[in-house]
């Protein structure tokens, strides 16, 4: 079966410089795509900004738990709320809409490595991740009062965006499930009730009894606790958010790939 | 079906410049099924080196299905499907074919150059991106979104992301599909061009035009299965036929027999005649019946040649 008359084999740094390129490629285009869609970039820019503005600055000065003021408290959760939005809302509607259009057929006829596309979606969810986190910190520290030392602001950011790999699986579940119409509508009525029951607009505390314990099953409120760990009014132990968001993690991807193996099945198998 | 026959030297050193035996893409005995619809039923298909092959067939004929299985976008239920003797999902498949889908949209923020640096960074060799926006007609649209494209350069720019790889194989499915005749003609400009460098092409279409002015054999294809194959020139003598609607009680087996007759069918009292000529039969069936009435004579067109194609088909079968 074997041809003998195939290309001469590359030497494998040459495969491996030409495989890091078409990943590196795809993530520019994946990043310049949606950045050039306004009806992308400001919602999912500007809404957890905005959120923080009206009630973290506004209220910021009122205490939440012991000595945690809400300006600093809030920057744990609308963080959250931000990187959740953009992994979950951008890797799950985009990716419905070109699954539903054909686009997702013509990359896979051609030879990139999926790895590239993965990897591409994550990258660009975690580069709006972090773009909403610094501009929380920034509203945070010049109109919120907030003050922390430069480990804590680092530990903060590092969590929020370590923290948008459950939702860019739950986005690639969203993407490989929904159809391209009903994606948006699905992916807000996931958003916004979960973000709210979690306790990243109001905090938890504040919420009725039954929410409060709802939220243990809910992957955002053990994101927001692990961040709000790290200026210390986070509650439960660490390691429970972190086992909590991996499983969730594991749950996802494994719906995903039941959602893309359903997919090939309708032309594959 | 040619068979490969030629034994494979062992004992010579395998030349890097050596041309595979195996065909550019090739089905044999494909049966495809979607549920309780068979798309394909044990449909074989070959192309050779160099070879533009027409895949013509009406709507829900089954080529697209046929374009899937040689792209290893879907399997088949049961046959094969290879793209130079390989599996089509390998990597080393697709790194030597080009597709060009008929999708809905692409996205449209990107510009006809990042579409095409993207999707050239696939390929080990790829194209010069100038000779790609050269042959797909794209020179000056360079730096417009995919948004901004017309109907017409939005197949060419799918055009280009087919052939921007250098592939070996290329195939295009319905690539003219919704075009006006200018922009038609414009597309198979740029196929001719492209197929200037000795490239495999398959072609899907419903156009019989078509497949006459690029195809080097066509393939008619009808529920899944091949009803007819030839030169353009072939099919389009079996297509250019009348259609003859009369009410007559002279017997079918006597109507067929009759020259320029290709087929005959009584549906109630209408008999419906395919012929190849059309003045030799109506002139025939009105000496040998006094009492046929109601004599009609339209031009039998692609879909009715598909028709009787089948239909000889089913006789024959």
């Amino acid at each position: 079966m074997s041809t003998a008359a195939e290309s001469l084999p590359l030497p494998t740094s040459t495969l491996r410089m030409r495989r890091l390129r078409t990943h590196l490629v795809e993530i520019k285009y994946e990043l310049l795509k949606l950045m050039r869609l306004p009806g992308y970039v400001i919602p999912t820019l500007t809404f957890p900004l905005i959120f923080y503005i009206f009630f973290g600055i506004a209220f910021g000065q009122g205490k939440v738990t012991g000595s945690t003021k809400m300006a600093a408290y809030l920057i744990a959760t609308y963080g959250t709320f931000g990187v959740m939005g953009a992994s979950m809302l951008g890797i799950g509607i985009n990716l419905a809409i070109e699954r539903g259009q054909g686009w997702l057929q013509v990359k896979r006829a051609t030879p990139m490595p999926m790895s590239a596309f993965l990897m591409a979606k994550i990258a660009v969810a975690v580069s709006f991740g972090s773009v909403i986190v610094l501009g929380l910190f920034i509203l945070g520290a010049s109109f919120g009062g907030v003050r922390f030392a430069p480990a804590v602001w680092a530990q903060l950011f590092a969590t929020l965006v370590a923290g948008t790999l459950p939702f860019c699986a739950l986005g690639l579940t969203l993407g490989y499930w929904a159809g391209p119409n009903s994606a948006p509508a699905i992916a807000n009525l996931i958003y916004l009730p979960l973000s709210f029951a979690s306790g990243l607009w109001i905090p938890i505390d504040f919420l009725p009894k039954f929410v409060q314990k709802l939220a243990l099953f809910l992957p955002p409120y053990h994101l927001s606790q692990l961040t709000l760990r790290v200026i210390g009014a986070g509650k439960g132990p660490a390691w429970a958010h972190v086992l909590a968001l991996a499983s969730y993690s594991v749950l996802f991807l494994l719906l995903a790939s039941a959602g893309y193996a359903k997919d090939e099945g309708k032309t594959y198998g | 079906m040619p068979t490969q026959t030629a034994p494979r030297n062992i004992t010579a050193a395998p030349s890097p410049t050596a041309m595979p035996l195996a065909a550019p893409a090739r089905l044999d005995g494909v049966t495809r099924t979607f549920g309780a619809t068979v798309a394909l039923r044990n449909l074989s298909l070959a192309i050779d080196p160099g070879e533009l092959v027409a895949l013509l067939g009406p709507n829900g004929a089954g080529k697209t299905t046929a374009v899937r299985l040689l792209l290893g976008l879907c399997a088949p239920t049961s046959g094969t499907a290879r793209v130079f003797g390989r599996d089509p999902r390998q990597a080393a498949s697709r790194t030597r074919t080009g597709a060009m889908l008929q999708i809905g949209r692409v996205p449209e923020t990107l510009k006809v150059r990042e579409h095409i640096d993207a999707f050239s960074s696939y390929y080990p060799k790829p194209l010069p991106p100038r000779q790609v926006i050269e042959t797909a007609g794209l020179a000056g649209l360079e730096d417009r979104a995919f948004g901004e494209l017309s109907g017409g350069q939005k197949q060419r720019l799918l055009f280009a992301l087919a052939i921007c790889g250098n592939p070996d194989l290329l195939i295009l499915d319905e690539p003219t599909v919704g075009l006006d005749v200018e922009a038609r003609r414009g597309m198979w400009e740029q196929v001719r061009r492209f197929v200037r460098g000795g490239r495999s092409i398959l072609l899907t279409t419903h156009y019989l035009e078509e497949a006459d002015a690029l195809a080097d054999r066509v393939v008619v294809i009808d529920r899944g299965q091949v009803i007819a194959e030839g030169t353009p020139q072939q099919i389009k003598a079996r297509a250019a036929g009348k259609r003859i609607r009369c009410t007559t009680a002279m017997d079918l087996e006597t109507i067929r027999a009759l020259p320029g007759v290709a087929s005959v069918a009584r549906d109630g009292v209408t008999t419906t005649i395919l012929a190849s000529d059309a003045d030799l039969v109506a002139r025939a069936l009105i000496l040998g019946d006094p009492n046929l009435t109601g004599l009609e004579i339209a031009s039998a067109g692609l879909e009715d040649a598909f028709l009787a194609l089948t239909e000889s088909q089913k006789e024959v079968a």
